[in-house]
C-alpha cells in the first residue's frame, strides 16, 4: 500500500541524508521525498510518498521516523482528508502549427505553455499525481523529449470529516 | 550569545583557543578518562590535553578500534559515558567497527574525530574523510561542528543524547580551523540543549501496566525474559524482587546476563541460539512472556514462526520503535525498564498459581543441564569456565571476544552481580574481548577483570597488550586456544559437511613468547592437571598475566538451535553416545 507521510523536522544539516539512509537501511520502498521550509524558522517539512507492505511494516515506518532525533512529529495522512500536489514539467516535441492542438489536449488539466521553441515546447502542470500521469500519457503521442516530476507535497485539510469516506488510493 | 571569533593568527592571546574549550566542556562533562590516538587534524586538541594540563587520564591504545572497544568496556561496567578521540581520515575510519558495536549494544559513547579544516573539505584533501557520511547509520546522532560557538552546545547534546533514552554512540566531527580559532571569552557560550525533537519516556501507560497485571492474574506458565534493558535502568533489585515475590521463572539474553543472580534457584540459564534445554523450552510452553529490555534479538528468537506460539506478549522497551518490530507484541510497556518494574511492584497481583508449571522447568533443569565430556588430552573449555567461575565466586568482570569461548562462559559463568560481564552481542565483533577488558579496568581498577578470547580474535588486537603493561593494569587474558576459528569450524563441521574451508590455523605464534615481549607474565595450561594450581596463581597475581590455554579442536558448543529453526527444535541437548 502507498502511505503519504509527512513529518516535521529540524533543519540541521544531514538530516535528510540520516532520513533517507535509515529508509534505505530498513528496505523502505521510497516513490518520492520533498522536503522544503515550513511556516517556523528553523523547521522543515517533509512529505514521503512510500510504498509499504503490510501494517507492521508501517507501524515500524512511521516509529523508526520518529525515532530520528531531529524529528519533531510524523503524521501518516493517507487515511484522513488531504490536499496533496505535485509540479511537473514536460518539454515535448512540436513544431508551431501543433501548438493550438496541443494547448486543447492540456487546457482541461488546467496546464500551461512556460516555454516555447523552434521544435518543442515546455507545459507545466500541477496537480495530484494521477492527473499528472494522464496528461503525460496523453502528450506521449507527441513525442516527450524530457520530463521532471517534483514528487508530491501534501497536507491535512483544514476539516476531517467525522467518518472517512475518502478514496484513500488515489493519490 | 555573543562571542566574537578570531583567525588564528599563531600568536598567542588569553583567549580560549576551540581545543581549550573542548577541554574547558570535556571537564565540565565530568570526563575522567579519554581513550584515543593523536594524528594531524587533532594536533591543537592534543596539545590543549598537554598545556591546560587537563584533569583526565588519556589513555593511548595502539590502534584506535581499541580504543572504541575499551570505551566501551569503561562504558559497560561503570555506565558513565565513554570518551574517545581519534584523528581525521584514517583514525576516523578505524574506528567504525566499534562504534557500529556500540550502537547495536546501546552502549553510550562520545566520540570526536578530527576533520580537516572548513575550507578544504570537499576538495580530498589529505586524510579527508566524510566521516559524518560514514557515521550517520551508525550512531545515535552525529555532528560537524561548523562555528566555534557552537562547541558547547554541541558536547553538551552529545553527552545528553548518548546517555539518555536508549543509549548509544554520538560522534562530533571537528575541522581542524575550530580547534586553533580563538574564542573571545570561554563563559559566555550557549550550551543550552535544544533538541526538540527527542524526548525519551521514562514512565509507563498506567493502562498498559493494568493490562500487564490482568494478564498476570490469568497466566498458568508466566515467564520472564530479561535484556541489557534491565542493566541500563539499574533496574536489577526491582527486576528480582518482582520475580521472586510472584516466583516467576526468568531466562535472560546473552547481553541480559547477570541481571538476575545466575545461580538464583528461578532463573533457567540464558536462552537463544546456544541457550539452555530449560530456558528454550520455558520460551515454547510459556503462556505469558513478559520481556524487560530485550530487543527479540535473532540469536534469542531463533526462527520467530516458532517463538513462544502460545504466549501472550509483554515488551518492556524504552525505545518505541523495538515494540511489534521483531516479535508482534500484546501489552507494550514504552519506559524505562525500572519504572516498570516499580509499576508493577506496586500491585497485589492475585495470580492463579503456577507451582507445576515451576516444578515442571525445575525437572527440565534437572534432567537436561548443560553437559560436556572430558577430553582424554589438553583441557576441556567448559570445565575451564567452570573453574574460574568457583574461583572468583561468579563476582569477576569477565569480557569475552566472539565464538565458541564466549557462549561457554555465557553457559558456564554464573554471573551474579550486574555489569560484570562485557561482551560484544549484536555485532559479533571479534577483537572486542582484550580492549574492552583496558577500558573496565580502568573503570573498575580494584575489581578483578578476566579476558577470556579465542585465539583467533586475540589477534585482531593483540596489540593493546602494550596498554596493559604500560599501565600495569592487572588482567588476567585466558585465550582459550583451539588453533582455529572455532566457531566457523563448528558452523562447518554441522552444516558444511566438515568441509574446513579457511578455519584451522595451520599456524599461530607462541603466545608465551608474545606476552613475554611484552613483559606480562604468561603460562601455558595443556592439561587438566596443571590447570587449577596454575589458575589460582594467575588469578591470585597483581599484575596482569596471559594463559594460553590449549583445548581439543573438535569440542562444540551444545546445545544449538541452528539457523533457521525454531527454539524448540534445538539438538545436543544431550550426550548423544
Ligand atoms: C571481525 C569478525 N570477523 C569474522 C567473524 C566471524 N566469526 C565468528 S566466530 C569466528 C571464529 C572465532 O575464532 P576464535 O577467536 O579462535 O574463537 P573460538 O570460536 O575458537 O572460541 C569467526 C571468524 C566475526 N565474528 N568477527
Amino acid at each position: 500500500m502507498r502511505r503519504i507521510i509527512t513529518a516535521t523536522v529540524q533543519n540541521r544539516s544531514g538530516v535528510l541524508n540520516r532520513i533517507t539512509g535509515m529508509l534505505t537501511k530498513r528496505q523502505f520502498n521510497i516513490e518520492s521525498i520533498t522536503v522544503g521550509s515550513s511556516e517556523k524558522e528553523g523547521l522543515s517539512k517533509m512529505t514521503f510518498v512510500i510504498d509499504v507492505s503490510d501494517p507492521q511494516k508501517l507501524e515500524q515506518l512511521t516509529k523508526q521516523l520518529n525515532k530520528q532525533i531531529d524529528v519533531i512529529k510524523v503524521q501518516d495522512i493517507t487515511d484522513k482528508a488531504h490536499v496533496v500536489r505535485e509540479l511537473a514539467l514536460i518539454k515535448v516535441a512540436g513544431v508551431r502549427q501543433q501548438h493550438a492542438e496541443i494547448q486543447s489536449v492540456i487546457a482541461p488539466f488546467r496546464a500551461s505553455i512556460v516555454d516555447v521553441s523552434k521544435d518543442s515546447l515546455i507545459i507545466q502542470v500541477t496537480g495530484k499525481p494521477d492527473k499528472i500521469d494522464a496528461l503525460i500519457e496523453l502528450l506521449k503521442a507527441y513525442g516527450i523529449k524530457e520530463l521532471t516530476r517534483t514528487g508530491v507535497t501534501a497536507f491535512l485539510r483544514g476539516h476531517q470529516p467525522q467518518v472517512t469516506e475518502m478514496n484513500s488510493a488515489s493519490i | 550569545m555573543s562571542l566574537k571569533v578570531k583567525k588564528d593568527t599563531g600568536v598567542q592571546t588569553d583567549h580560549p583557543s576551540g581545543a581549550d574549550l573542548l577541554v574547558d566542556v570535556l571537564v565540565k562533562e565530568n570526563v575522567d578518562t579519554i581513550f584515543g590516538y593523536p594524528g594531524g587534524a587533532v594536533l591543537p586538541i592534543y596539545d590543549a590535553f598537554h598545556r591546560k594540563k587537563a584533569p583526565f587520564t588519556h589513555i593511548l591504545t595502539r590502534h584506535e578500534q581499541g580504543a572504541v572497544h575499551a570505551a566501551e568496556g569503561y562504558a559497560r561496567v561503570s555506565g558513565k559515558p565513554g570518551v574517545v578521540f581519534a584523528t581525521s581520515g584514517p583514525g576516523a575510519t578505524n574506528l567504525v567497527t566499534g562504534i557500529t558495536d556500540a550502537m547495536i549494544d546501546s552502549l553510550p559513547l562520545v566520540v570526536f574525530t578530527g576533520q580537516v579544516a572548513k575550507g578544504v573539505i570537499g576538495t580530498d584533501a589529505f586524510q579527508e574523510a566524510d566521516v559524518v557520511g560514514i557515521t550517520t547509520p551508525i550512531t545515535k546522532y552525529n555532528y560537524q561542528v561548523n562555528d566555534i560557538r557552537d562547541l558547547p552546545r554541541i558536547v553538551k547534546e552529545a553527552f545528553h543524547i548518548a546517555t539518555t533514552g536508549r543509549p548509544g554512540p554520538v560522534v562530533i566531527d571537528i575541522p581542524k580551523n575550530i580547534v586553533t580559532e580563538f574564542a573571545d571569552k570561554s563563559e559566555e557560550y550557549d550550551d543550552k540543549v535544544d533538541l526538540p525533537g527527542y524526548q525519551p519516556t521514562i514512565y509507563p501507560n498506567p493502562l498498559q501496566v493494568t493490562k500487564l497485571v490482568e494478564a498476570l492474574k490469568v497466566a498458568k506458565r508466566p515467564l520472564v525474559l530479561a535484556g541489557a534493558g534491565v542493566l541500563f535502568a539499574n533496574a536489577t533489585e526491582e527486576l528480582r524482587k518482582f520475580v521472586e515475590k510472584y516466583q516467576l521463572p526468568i531466562t535472560t539474553t546473552l547481553l541480559g546476563l547477570g541481571g538476575f543472580p545466575g545461580n538464583h534457584p528461578l532463573f533457567l540459564g540464558m536462552a537463544g541460539m546456544h541457550g539452555t534445554y530449560a530456558a528454550n523450552t520455558a520460551i515454547s510452553e510459556c503462556d505469558l512472556l513478559i520481556n524487560f529490555g530485550s530487543r527479540f534479538d535473532d540469536r534469542l528468537t531463533g526462527n520467530t514462526k516458532y517463538f513462544a506460539p502460545d504466549a501472550k506478549i509483554a515488551h518492556v522497551d524504552i525505545d518505541p520503535a523495538e515494540i511489534s518490530k521483531n516479535i508482534e507484541t500484546d501489552i507494550p510497556l514504552v519506559c524505562d525498564a525500572k519504572e516498570a518494574l516499580k509499576a508493577l511492584l506496586d500491585f497485589e497481583i492475585d495470580m492463579p498459581g503456577h507451582e507445576e508449571w515451576n516444578r515442571q522447568l525445575a525437572r527440565y533443569k534437572e534432567e537436561k543441564p548443560l553437559w560436556y565430556e572430558k577430553p582424554d588430552e589438553l583441557v576441556s573449555p567448559q570445565w575451564l569456565i567452570e573453574k574460574i567461575y568457583e574461583m572468583t565466586n561468579g563476582e569477576a568482570i569477565v569480557t569475552t571476544d566472539v565464538g565458541q569461548h564466549q557462549m561457554w562462559v555465557a553457559q558456564y559463568y554464573k554471573f551474579k552481580k550486574p555489569n560484570r560481564f562485557v561482551t560484544s552481542g549484536g555485532l559479533g565483533t571479534m577483537g572486542f574481548g582484550l580492549p574492552a577488558a583496558i577500558g573496565a579496568q580502568i573503570a573498575k581498577p580494584d575489581e578483578l577483570v578476566i579476558s577470556i578470547v579465542g585465539d583467533a580474535g586475540f589477534q585482531m588486537t593483540s596489540q593493546e597488550l602494550a596498554v596493559i603493561r604500560e599501565r600495569n593494569l592487572p588482567i588476567k587474558v585466558i585465550i582459550v586456544n583451539n588453533s582455529a576459528l572455532g566457531m566457523v569450524r563448528q558452523w562447518q563441521e554441522l552444516f558444511y559437511e566438515k568441509r574446513y574451508s579457511e578455519s584451522l590455523l595451520t599456524f599461530n605464534p607462541d603466545f608465551i613468547k608474545l606476552a613475554e615481549s611484552y613483559d606480562i607474565p604468561a603460562m601455558l595450561i595443556d592439561s587438566e592437571e596443571k590447570a587449577e594450581s596454575m589458575l589460582k596463581e594467575a588469578l591470585n597475581s597483581d599484575g596482569p598475566v596471559l594463559i594460553d590455554c590449549r583445548i581439543p579442536q573438535e569440542e562444540c558448543v551444545y546445545p544449538m538451535v541452528a539457523p533457521g529453526k525454531g527454539l524448540q527444535q534445538m539438538v545436543g541437548v544431550e550426550k548423544t553416545k
